[in-house]
């Protein structure tokens, strides 16, 4: 599937996560956070930074480990990216949706 | 002599036991399965148990009944393993060498990583049905409760048997039902996940059930702890959901022995190769079942599927030949939805449940991903089919360890 994203032609999955990071940009980041009702600060932007790299490395992605990172506790994590923080954050930063469960 | 320790003789080490008595024999080989228990607990029955339908002898037996003989079985508690020095040290004191090892060591239930999950309330309104014990508790819970709110509830995932608590769900609907007291009830599963289950096609199917037994449905639910004064699940985002009754399924985690031993990630997994079921640090040890961080179910037919692969790998293995890189993740999982009938689902690491016909293709008898009565007789079976095939490590006629394709409705 394709989806026209702040201008560009950028490949998604029925779910709307991107399905190649490097058509990923901030300017994508800002429009998939506004569609999650979510204005993009600092701290935000550090958090999608530390994701990004722990997808770059093939680390899991889990609640518990982001919790457990030093980066962000689960509260603020909660409190950044209401409802459903890991699948929100993941979107926006433009890396697979976690596959936390079989 | 060459030694083969296996660490657990639960499901997937008293499979392997028996498959490799066959083929590993004295006087070149010695096998030694270790394990603290002095039963053997088939895990599916402790869904059972709450509503009446099994007892509990029909799901306790002796450890040893199921170990070939001339295998050793080495009873006690496993201390560490020293995998550096192919030693393991029990906690007696004692000292096994291997030449080869076998972890199937299970998950189980971690409440105290939860807040408030194992207080005052724990197995007086709070309950889990994943151990025995918490199984007959709530069976007694709920001979004599007259009603109000029944919160099941998942902790965090992965879970041994995903569907369990979905099971659970429907069970406790048709048990209230025949007691005539199910307007008293009311029935929410609740869940981190952000429907039913975590499959597309599964998930409708479930959904739709749940809808049409009138069970409410709470998704995307992190919990961060159960407060004890006013019974009630609190999650991360400060959502608050009450109960009288919280069936919960708490986070599973691998045994601390994997942890003793550095041999576990996070949640005590031990890191394994998914098509191989070696472990990714140390070659001549092997993983399967739920104690592995495989992305499979953690359920028993997986273990079986395993175990049928992973007998051949070790032939190879001590033969000096290359691993097969064969498992696929296959599982075969029968839900349980109720009065009498079941869903079959059957699915693999790349191809979700969808609906079609098992084990023959366009014939059956078994419905994939529909519900019908021949399901919920095969769920039954499957405790028969567990102590008198399966332990023993019987190839099932017609289903092989590699999910077929044949049959299936993918579009
Ligand atoms: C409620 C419920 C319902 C289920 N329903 C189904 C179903 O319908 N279908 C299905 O296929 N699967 C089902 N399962 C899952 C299935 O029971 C497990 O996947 C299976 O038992 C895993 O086998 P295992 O050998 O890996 O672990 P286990 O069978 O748990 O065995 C582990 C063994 O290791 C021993 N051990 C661990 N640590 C130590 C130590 N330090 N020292 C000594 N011994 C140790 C334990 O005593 C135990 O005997 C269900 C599970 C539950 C809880």
């Amino acid at each position: 599937m394709e989806k026209t994203i702040a201008g560009k032609t950028i490949a998604v999955n029925e779910e709307g996560y991107l399905t190649d990071f490097k058509q990923w940009d901030k300017s994508i980041a800002d429009v998939l956070a506004a569609e999650a009702e979510i204005n993009l600060s600092p701290r935000h932007w550090e958090i999608l930074g530390y994701l990004q790299n722990e997808y770059k490395n093939e680390v899991p992605l889990s609640i518990r480990k982001i919790g457990k990172s030093g980066v962000v506790d689960i509260k603020e994590f909660y409190q950044l990216f209401p409802k459903a923080p890991l699948k929100t954050a993941t979107k926006i930063a433009g890396i697979p949706k976690p596959a936390s469960c079989i | 002599m060459k030694h083969l320790v296996i660490l657990g003789a639960g499901t997937a080490g008293t499979m392997m036991a028996n498959h490799l008595n066959h083929h590993l024999k004295k006087p070149e080989w010695q096998i030694s399965i270790v394990d603290e228990r002095e039963e053997h607990h088939y895990q599916p029955g402790y869904l059972f148990l709450p509503f009446d339908i099994y007892t509990p002898e029909d799901i306790v037996k002796h450890i040893e009944e199921f170990v070939p003989k001339g295998v050793c079985l080495v009873k006690g508690q496993i201390n560490k393993v020293l995998p550096k020095e192919n030693k393991v040290k029990m906690a007696d004191g004692n000292e096994l060498n291997y030449d080869v090892l076998i972890v199937a060591t299970g998950a189980k239930i971690a409440p105290e990583e939860i807040e408030g999950m194992k207080g005052g309330e724990w197995q007086k309104s709070v309950f889990d049905f994943y151990t025995f014990e918490g199984a007959l508790a709530l069976r007694n819970k709920l001979r004599d409760w007259e009603g109000g709110n029944l919160v099941v509830h998942i902790t965090e995932m992965p879970i041994k048997c995903p569907v369990a608590p979905l099971e659970f769900a429907f069970l406790a609907d048709s048990y209230f039902k025949h007691k005539h007291m199910r307007d008293k009830v009311e029935i929410t599963y609740v869940t981190p996940l952000s429907g039913a289950f975590t499959k597309p096609k599964a998930t409708e199917a479930l959904e739709h059930l749940l809808h049409e037994k009138h069970i409410n449905i709470e998704s995307d639910f992190a919990i961060e702890h159960v407060d004890n004064e006013t019974k009630e699940i609190v999650d991360y985002g400060g959502k608050a959901i009450p109960f009288d009754i919280l069936v919960t399924v708490p986070t599973n985690k691998g045994d601390e022995v994997m942890a003793r031993s550095g041999m576990g990630d996070d949640l005590n997994y031990v890191p394994t190769h998914k098509a191989t079921l070696q472990s990714k640090e140390y070659a001549n040890v092997f993983v399967l079942g739920d104690a592995s961080n495989i992305p499979a179910s953690k359920a028993g037919s997986v273990a079986h599927f395993e175990a049928e692969i992973l007998t051949e790998n070790i032939l190879r293995f001590v033969k000096g030949e290359p691993l097969k890189e064969e498992f696929d993740g296959h599982a075969n999982c029968f839900i349980e939805t109720g009065n009498g009938k079941a869903l079959l689902i059957d699915f693999n690491y790349t191809h979700e449940p969808v609906e079609g016909t098992f084990p023959f293709a366009g014939v059956g008898p078994l419905r994939l991903l529909k519900e019908s009565r021949m399901n919920h007789l095969g769920k039954l079976a499957f405790r028969w089919i567990y102590w008198n095939v399966l332990l023993k490590g019987t190839h099932i006629p017609f289903v092989s360890a590699t999910m077929s394709e044949a049959g299936k409705k993918y579009n």
